[in-house]
């Protein structure tokens, strides 16, 4: 088990010599942050009481980690077996994206302590969207450990218990996807009454429907894009042999990343004409809409589509990267920058605030990283056959 | 039946089904909430309201002989509660007292995960330190940008009017109220006060516009405006709709329940359907 603790790999990567000092940096500022007060590290003001923090990394990162509930809706409820290889890595990334991104919310908080107060029932506002989200936040951590857990016990060399966390995987599957369905959807449901606030070609009464096909694309476009870069970084714990499965995997996330896509810039086509916006598009903001609409998803839908069609990887792979900054672009339109669009003295983060949020980042990744070379995350997925049942699976590995 | 009601009949039943506390559904006594008319044609912006507000809640006040402040137009802040504002309209010189409104339907108490933003039966709406978490989501959600955080504090409030809350239950009026020399604030029951506001623009059609800020605004406010000159003129967002603000969300909210129970079992149902191969 000591074994196991100590860093496995080289100290002096490029990437250590980058996170190292961000984290470390990030770990001042905070100390700053709880001792002074939120204003004496961010460009938050009384006009804009949400910035990059919330807009960034709870807002588009939980839209980025909806790969998991998508991934294990098709491996689990639909039983596509296509997809196992990747349901760990997948899970594990949206379980560490919630603790980390969602998490981050507790640095927002003016007074963190009192999180207790919804939690225990000191005071539930059943009214607020936010009690929603919050909640769905924290039961969706529980459920998606308990889909990684199996994981754990595996690692642990414990039989009993794996078979036990096994049963639990569908029960937790399922209440997990309701729960990210709800809580997807009431991100966007924050800023329904932030309706005077928000440019009229970005405020809908659908926004909650357009967050969850968005956190659709978005999902899938993270764990092509993470994908990626996984199976060049950890490609010692893949046998070379399975790339081609990959390459499969990644054109099946693609198709279904431009169907929700098509979906999404239709629901926006829609919405668009019905509120009769054309005289909206006429300055800046409109200019700036048709970026993100046109720029950011309808082209890189169309990539998607070219890429399945002709099996060109390395389209899908650019189609993703566009997908991702159109998301970004999206829910930071929302929350920070068409929020309060006219206002005179504009929000735009402090490198304090950007630090921190790559800290968290970094942090991330540190995590995942530790943990998939010490557990079965990337090597199990390889070493499943196509067609098995899971159940079948679990035995080949523990002989 | 259309979608919306649909949705709010299958609400109820889901809400039904979660065992929400029924306290605010329950038959109670009638409930008047209070409010305060502000006669914008009788303020000459003195800003005696200000100096009563800061030293009635332990505020720095304003040092109103020398600082200027009328100039420019000033927000609320996390050290002001209340401010009065000049402008200059096609009717020369008015003076407006901004401050909370203190809504009928408040979207800051909908929007409060912790009812740290209360609203209280007599009609104020008052920010209870022990429970708030500091979220900000009040502020997000509030049409007049009215909360207000202290960024630089390591333990910080929100800072808003509570329509002095606790001289009201000693049955005094509001500080503001009591300090005004002119009779610019009156504060009442808001039916009355709504007597009062239509009897003044009757007797004086040429003194008002006929129109009472905070009647049906945000589905109406506990503060209202007389003004002589349109509302836009003295810095009323007059385009924020008769909607009360929680109906933004109720729609959504009605939903929940109906996902919570309807998606697991859609989704089971579709797990037994996929299962042609597995013993399941």
């Amino acid at each position: 088990m000591a074994s196991e603790m100590r860093p496995k790999g080289k100290l002096l990567t490029p990437f250590n010599i980058i996170s190292v000092p961000i984290i470390l940096l990030g770990l001042g500022i905070l100390v700053v942050r709880f001792t002074k007060g939120l204003g004496s590290v961010t460009n938050l003001s009384q006009e804009f009481p949400w910035g990059f923090w919330i807009g960034f990394d709870v807002i588009t990162g939980v839209a980025f980690a909806g790969g998991a509930y998508i991934i294990t809706f098709v491996v689990y409820v639909m039983r596509k077996e296509k997809y196992h290889p990747i349901v760990r890595a997948t899970v594990l990334n949206g379980l560490l994206a919630y603790i980390f991104y969602a998490g981050a919310l507790m640095l927002d908080l003016g007074r963190p302590w009192n999180i207790i107060n919804p939690i225990i029932g000191n005071d539930f506002g059943f009214n607020s969207v936010l009690f929603l989200v919050s909640w769905h936040f924290m039961l969706y951590m529980m459920a998606e450990f308990v889909e990684f857990s199996p994981v754990v016990a595996e690692w642990l060399g414990w039989k009993r218990v794996r078979g036990f966390l096994d049963s639990l995987t569908l029960g937790a599957v399922i209440f997990g996807i309701t729960l990210s369905t709800l809580h997807q959807s009431g991100l966007g449901a924050l800023y329904l009454m932030a309706k005077p606030k928000i440019h009229p070609l970005w405020y809908s009464e659908f926004i909650p429907v357009l967050f969850l096909v968005s956190s659709i694309f978005a999902g899938l476009s993270m764990i092509i894009f993470e994908g990626t870069i996984s199976h060049r970084v950890f490609k010692d714990q893949i046998d070379p042999e399975k790339h081609g499965a990959f390459e499969d995997i990644v054109f099946g996330l693609a198709k279904g990343a431009a169907i929700a896509m098509f979906v999404y810039y239709f629901f926006k086509a829609l919405i668009f004409i019905h509120q009769h916006h054309w005289t909206l598009l006429n300055d800046f903001w409109g200019f700036w809409y048709l970026v993100e609409i046109l720029g950011f998803v309808l082209v890189p839908c169309f990539m998607f589509a070219y890429a399945v069609r002709h099996r060109r990887l390395g389209v899908v792979r650019v189609a993703a990267i566009l997908t991702l900054v159109g998301i970004i672009l999206n829910r930071l339109n929302i929350s920070v920058i068409a929020f309060k669009w006219d206002a005179a003295v504009k929000y735009y983060p402090s490198w304090q605030e950007i630090v921190v949020t790559l800290m968290v980042i970094f942090a991330e990744i540190w995590v995942f990283r530790w943990i998939v070379l010490r557990m079965p995350v990337m090597r199990e997925a390889h070493e499943r056959r196509p067609g098995r049942s899971p159940a079948l699976d679990t035995r080949t590995l523990e002989t | 039946m259309n979608r919306r009601d649909f949705l709010k009949t299958a609400g109820i039943a889901g809400a039904a089904l979660t065992a929400r506390p029924a306290g605010a559904e329950q038959p109670a006594e009638p409930i008047e909430f209070a409010g305060v008319l502000v006669d914008t044609t009788r303020c000459i912006g003195c800003r005696s309201c200000e100096m009563a507000c800061s030293e009635e809640h332990g505020l720095p006040v304003p040092n109103i002989a020398n600082d200027n402040a009328l100039a420019a137009e000033r927000q609320t802040s996390e050290t002001q509660w209340t401010i009065v504002n000049r402008y200059e309209t096609s009717k020369g010189e008015v003076f407006v007292k901004k401050q909370c409104l203190h809504c009928w339907q408040p979207a800051c108490v909908a929007a409060c995960l912790t009812k740290a933003m209360y609203k209280t039966t007599n009609g104020p709406v008052i920010w209870r330190p022990s429970k708030c978490m500091g979220c900000r989501f009040c502020m997000v959600s509030c049409p007049f940008d009215i909360p207000k955080f202290e960024y630089h504090e390591w333990n910080p409030k929100i800072q808003k009017c509570n329509m002095c809350f606790e001289r009201l239950q000693e049955g005094k009026r509001p500080a503001c109220v009591q300090s005004c020399p002119t009779d610019a604030l009156m504060f009442g029951m808001k039916r009355d006060l709504m007597e009062i506001a239509r009897v003044r623009i009757y007797n004086h059609p040429e003194r008002y516009v006929h129109k009472i800020y905070g009647e049906h605004e945000v589905g109406g406010t506990g503060w209202l405006y007389l003004s002589a000159v349109p509302f836009e003129e003295i810095g009323f967002r007059t385009d924020l709709g008769t909607t009360p603000y929680p109906e933004y969300t109720s729609d959504f909210l009605y939903g929940v329940p109906l996902v919570l129970f309807g998606l697991p079992a859609l989704l089971l149902g579709l797990n037994l359907l996929s299962g042609d191969d597995d013993e399941a």
